[in-house]
């Protein structure tokens, strides 16, 4: 008996590459077929999802233009394709019925008691106020965490102060939470007891995005004074 | 019915009840723990793991003279990637917040063991029809089971059905139904309720084998 009767029988290399081959064009026309097909939807989808949630938080707005403020201080309109350049923060601006600004909005994240919370907050240029927000995405407990949204107390906490230092160049209180009932000004975010954590996780949110994205749009808040 | 009806028809029974893949193969937990929070989660959930399953069994039965022995599992793997790629689309297609409460599970549905033992135990050796009864009989019985824990934990933990209030304003929730350990404890009590009911089957059968 020779040594290769007794091994197994296998299939030569040349089979495998082409049957793997052919599986693999196969698998990839369904993938491309999928994905041209349902494209269309699937961005229309995501266009109205981001416009509802701005239209949450800024109740005048009726339309809404997507920005982003570079970080060498120039506000442009996002390009097509959606791209946001490296260092820039995007932010919507949303104007009302007579095309005048109602607001703008921008999304923050900071780290809650479950995972980050993300958020999308509306800022009023007049008020130099943040006039409400929303949960973009949150992991927080249920009945607990999630009360940043329903708690009468906290909501109070809105129209919050940020307004800039006289030099532009940050906010001129930074917003924090404090603990539940000992808020004492108007850039401070009074903390729901048993979810002081979410409620910090807030706070941090609107800071960090407001401090690094007010000092950049402030100089053009003419430019965006009008619906273009 | 006629022979051939009969066949099929238990091909189909074998995944919705006999080997029902949550309550008596208890495989596909993951997903079967984590998207349950609610009725129509679970729903969505069993439907997108039923087109995952009934196409790749499909295709792996209809390429099942062609493909080397192997490679079977990295085409298997392939084939069901592919159709979870297509899935994937389709979620975003129809709700974004559906796709956002599903979320990582929808991908996840490439490793389900459920998927790859059917295509490994079954749809390899059988032709397509009976693959296609099959799978789809078992992705049945997988719905069932993701629609038992997510109804009875919606109704626990939320008060709702389908987003529907069934109970009063007074209706505490019991939120840890709707937290990662509602969903042992749910899949424990229909564990219970399968094996009791099983168990009597059997007594039955006992006894009727006694008497006879």
């Amino acid at each position: 008996m020779n040594a290769e009767a007794t091994l197994p029988q296998t299939t030569p290399a040349a089979a495998m590459v082409r049957t793997l081959g052919l599986i693999s064009a196969i698998c990839g026309l369904i993938i491309v077929a999928a994905y041209q097909g349902t494209y269309d939807a699937v961005q229309e989808n995501k266009r109205i999802a981001v416009e509802r949630a701005v239209f949450k938080v800024i109740p005048a707005a009726k339309s809404i233009a997507e920005y982003v403020a570079t970080a060498a201080g120039e506000v442009e309109k996002l390009g097509a394709g959606g791209t946001v350049p490296a260092g820039a923060v995007k932010f919507y601006a949303g104007y009302d019925a007579a095309g005048k600004l109602a607001g703008i909005a921008a999304e923050g994240g900071a780290k809650g008691y479950a995972d980050t919370v993300r958020i999308l907050f509306a800022w009023d240029p007049e008020k130099a106020a943040v006039t409400g927000f929303g949960v973009v995405s949150s992991r927080e407990t249920p009945g607990i965490g999630d009360k940043i949204l329903v708690d009468k107390d906290f909501l109070a906490n809105f129209p919050l102060e940020a307004r800039l230092a006289a030099d532009g160049q940050a906010l001129a209180h930074q917003i924090r939470a404090v603990k539940h009932g000992s808020k004492a000004n108007p850039w401070e975010v009074d903390a729901i007891a048993g979810a002081t954590i979410t409620s910090r996780a807030v706070g941090k949110a609107i800071n960090d995005t407001a401090q690094a994205l007010l000092p950049r749009i402030a100089p053009h808040l003419d430019k965006l004074k009008e619906k273009s | 019915m006629s022979q051939t009806t009969v066949r099929t028809w238990d091909e189909f029974m074998e995944g919705v009840w006999r080997q029902n893949p949550v309550f008596v193969m208890v495989l596909g937990l993951c997903p079967a723990l984590a998207v349950t929070v609610s009725a129509v989660n679970a729903l969505s959930m069993g439907l997108a793991t039923t087109f995952v399953l009934t196409c790749s069994c499909v295709l792996v039965s209809l390429l099942r003279k062609l493909i080397p022995k192997e490679v079977r599992i990295a085409t298997y793997i392939v084939i069901i990637a592919t159709f979870v790629t297509v899935v994937d689309y389709l979620i975003q297609a129809v709700s974004l917040a559906l796709y956002d409460a599903l979320g990582a599970f929808i991908q996840l549905i490439v490793v389900n063991c459920i998927i790859l033992g059917r295509a490994e135990a079954h749809a390899s050796k059988n032709p397509p029809f009976k693959a296609m009864v099959n799978a789809l009989g078992m992705s049945l019985g997988f719905t069932i089971g993701l629609f038992a824990l997510g109804a009875v934990r919606e109704i626990l933990g939320a008060g709702k059905l389908f987003g529907v209030a069934l109970f009063g304003a007074n209706f505490q929730p019991w939120v840890v139904m709707v937290l990662p350990p509602g969903g042992f404890f749910v899949l424990g009590m229909w564990l219970l309720v399968f094996a009791a009911v099983a168990r009597r089957k059997q007594r039955k059968l006992a006894e009727v084998a006694q008497n006879a």
